[in-house]
């Protein structure tokens, strides 16, 4: 059904609310990739990922994580899968330090270890000096770090971010985005999807655009310009010819 | 633009209080109807209907009473003056929240102090609105038993919908007064806990208190025990005293109405006079304090063990630090003081006397299960989290009810072990009474389960009309069955039997089920 490269696989994956949000949608993301999902707002990008998060029950078509069936199987294909909303959802009576112990808990992660590394990942996210307060009084963007340092603490192969940059400061932003290129250096899988065209166009090795629900465009950028016909367009030009011309279509 | 500008500079106070009176409707509306704008007409006409029919326990309750007339002998006087002031007690209660809401929780706080209004004005605005809806909250609580008196006694006890007007006029000032003062003093950080803590105990500490005074001089839970006796009469004052004013202008004395309307919103401008100009201050202060609140907590390392211990540990905790849901359900264990008192007191007397306890315990174990099992099973922060983790969600689910379980036991068992001492009987089956109230109230909130913030805890019972009534029925139900066992086993089957056609009825028709 898939193979052994990919870290997931999606076939006719359909989803329909009051209309179709995802409409047979083909995906393949190869294992070690960063993968941007691009599209206009309503496009079913946070929908595809919901289902493949295992936050929804898609209509049909099937999804395969690292080889695992994630509708058939969920709580293994679960296991090495991480996911981080647009809308950080923590605990504001926890302490980022007692968020991670708990996340930590949650995929059975051995303790002492945890510990250490929740303690390198909140260093690391410019947050030392604030993992023993209750996070109730977190900015936004404190929030989306501890949300992101407990999607990493439990060292997932595949990592699904819904704009994860949204509410960050510059500095935030840069510490994001170096935390998720070391991961992927390190052989991890992560798809994200952005409204920043130009973090895509920096960070991404394969980007896709969606619109309607459907796969529009897929592969680097070179071949994204490729298809365009134009060698020297910016990302932020062809995301619009290709979702103009999707929008004229439907 | 000029004019623009210096007409919004100016603009009608009438105007902030349409806006006022809008949002406090469809806040009410919303609250009734879960949300779900579409229920608005079934949400009115059920209101109606339920309306209509609490005319009936009102007759059974106060039918008899309509032909009272003035003058009152002094037991009468001081039953329906007690009364009023229990109202008075449920109103300040209620205005409390509201005001401290005013404070924490209005989102429109920045938006009205950053325009070019007199802040002091429109606050003067926002605290009559306040005064305007507990009024008209009590006014249709109110309404039934009104009713019934007018039935059968004349349009002379139209003058108590005067006496729930001046009452909750005056119980909104003393509200407002309190919270500022609480302000002033303890600062606004722990004025949101005090003040919450404050209105569950005043709304059911006067009940309590009599029921207190009740088992302590005669041992018995009737509260018109203490009123109805020589020594409360002993204390009344002459019957020409302020005190009998409110009852005075229930029965319809024009003069007590007015002079207790005057007073109520003579108190209510002094109290806004006073208050309304420091309200932007102390709303600001509230909302940094709210903003800068730093809990810093030292602690071991991470703690080894199962997922399943990982989840209890998270649900603890969170219970363990949200004094909010502390104070919200202080309300419910307060009505636990008076049975362990009469318990206490009953010891070396026979078992009859104490029969009462069980009930009473069965009944406040089921409530407080109801409110623990929505806010570790609905009230869920971080949704996303757990549904993501690797566990089946059915391993999720039963380590949160076994939380609430737990903590119902924690609570419960030094009540039943005191019972022990006394009934081992009755303490097996208060034992069984506690476990099937809460296993079931648990149950029900688990049928019912919608997604929500832990801080939404105050709409749990908005959000579902029939598992409300499910949970209360079932409490009841369990209670009775309880009580019945003790003294009549062959009818606590069937009580029994109606609560679980309660339960089975509720499965039925829960939305995870359809």
């Amino acid at each position: 059904m898939n193979s052994d490269r990919s870290a997931l696989h999606v076939r006719g994956l359909t989803k329909r609310f009051e209309r179709p949000a995802v409409d047979g949608l083909d995906l393949t993301v190869r294992a070690g990739e960063f993968y941007a999902l691009l599209g206009p707002n309503g496009a079913g990008k946070t929908t595809t990922l919901r289902m493949v998060a295992g936050l929804l029950r898609p209509d049909a078509g099937t999804i395969s994580i690292m080889g695992l069936d994630a509708l058939g199987d969920p709580v293994t294909a679960k296991q090495v899968t991480a996911w981080v909303s647009d809308e950080p959802m923590i605990y504001d009576k926890l302490t980022p330090l007692e968020y991670l112990e708990f996340v930590a808990g949650l995929w059975g992660i051995d303790a002492p270890a945890a510990e250490a590394y929740a303690h390198e990942l909140l260093s690391s996210l410019g947050l030392r000096e604030n993992m023993h307060e209750r996070c109730e009084r977190f900015s936004k963007g404190m929030r989306q770090k501890v949300a992101l340092a407990g999607a990493l603490v439990h060292a997932p192969r595949l990592i699904i971010l819904d704009e994860p940059l949204t509410g960050l400061d510059a500095v935030s932003a840069r510490h994001v985005k170096g935390l998720l290129g070391e991961r992927v250096r390190a052989g991890c899988t992560v798809i994200m999807t952005t409204h920043i065209l130009e973090v895509a166009e920096r960070m991404a090795d394969r980007i896709g655009v969606i619109a309607a629900g459907r796969l529009v465009a897929e592969g680097t950028l070179a071949e994204l310009r490729h298809q365009n016909g134009k060698t020297d367009t910016s990302l932020e030009d062809m995301f619009i010819a290709l979702v103009g011309n999707e929008a004229t279509a439907a | 633009m000029t004019t623009a500008i210096a007409n919004a500079t100016s603009a009608p106070l009438g105007w902030f209080a349409r806006h006022e009176i809008r949002l406090a409707w469809r806040e009410w509306l919303s609250m009734m109807t879960g949300g779900r704008h579409r229920r608005k007409r079934a949400a009115i006409t059920g209101l109606l209907v339920i309306a209509a029919l609490m005319h009936v326990p009102a007759y059974a309750v106060i039918g008899r009473y309509a032909a009272l007339q003035a003058p009152l002998d002094e037991s009468q006087s001081i039953i329906l003056t007690a009364t009023i002031m229990l109202a008075w007690a449920l109103m300040l209660s209620q205005a409390i929240e509201s005001v401290t809401r005013v404070f924490y929780a209005r989102a429109d706080l920045d938006l009205i102090m950053s325009s070019p209004v007199a802040v002091g004005r429109v606050f003067s605005v926002r605290l009559a609105a306040i005064a305007l809806s507990v009024t008209a909250m009590a006014s249709l609580f109110a309404t039934p038993f009104i009713d019934v008196l007018m039935f059968g006694g004349g349009v002379r006890w139209m003058a108590a919908y005067g006496v729930v007007i001046a009452i909750g006029v005056s119980a909104t000032a003393a509200a407002i007064a309190l919270t500022m003062t609480l302000f002033r003093t303890i600062g606004p950080r722990r004025t949101r806990l005090v003040a919450q803590i404050l209105a569950a105990i005043i709304g059911a500490g006067f009940v309590i208190a009599l029921q207190i005074a009740a088992i302590l001089s005669y041992g018995t839970l009737s509260r018109f025990a203490v009123l109805t006796s020589d020594a409360a009469k002993a204390f009344a004052p002459s019957a020409d005293s302020v005190i009998w004013w409110p009852a005075r202008a229930v029965l319809g004395d024009g003069q007590a109405l007015l002079c207790l309307l005057a007073c109520g919103f003579l108190l209510l401008g002094t109290v806004m006079a006073c208050f309304s100009a420091r309200f932007s201050d102390t709303a600001a202060r509230a909302s940094a304090s709210t903003a800068s609140t730093r809990h810093v907590f030292r602690r071991r390392g991470f703690r080894s063990g199962s997922r399943q211990q990982a989840l209890w540990r998270k649900e603890l905790t969170l219970l363990g630090r949200d004094p909010w849901l502390v104070s919200q359900s202080l309300m419910q264990l307060l009505y636990l003081v008076p049975p362990a008192l009469l318990l206490w007191r009953s010891f070396s007397d026979s078992a009859v006397a104490i029969v009462l306890i069980t009930p009473v315990i069965v009944m406040a174990a089921g409530q407080l299960a109801g409110g623990l099992g929505w806010l570790t099973i609905s009230g869920e922060d971080a949704p996303d989290l757990v549904t993501t983790a690797p566990l089946p969600p059915s391993r999720l689910i039963r380590a949160k009810i076994e939380v609430v379980l737990l903590v119902i036991g924690a609570l419960f068992a030094p009540l039943v072990l005191a019972l022990l001492l006394a009934s081992p009987m009755q303490a097996a089956i208060t034992t069984a009474g506690v476990t099937i109230a809460a296993t079931s109230a648990t149950a029900i909130q688990f049928w019912f389960r919608v997604q929500a913030r832990r801080s939404q805890f105050r709409r749990r019972q908005t959000s579902s009309r029939l598992a409300t009534l499910a949970e209360a029925f079932s409490s009841i139900g369990w209670a009775a069955t309880a009580a019945l066992a003790l003294a009549l086993p062959l009818a606590a089957l069937v009580t029994g039997v109606m609560t679980m056609a309660i339960l089975g009825a509720s499965w039925k028709f829960s939305p995870q089920r359809t």
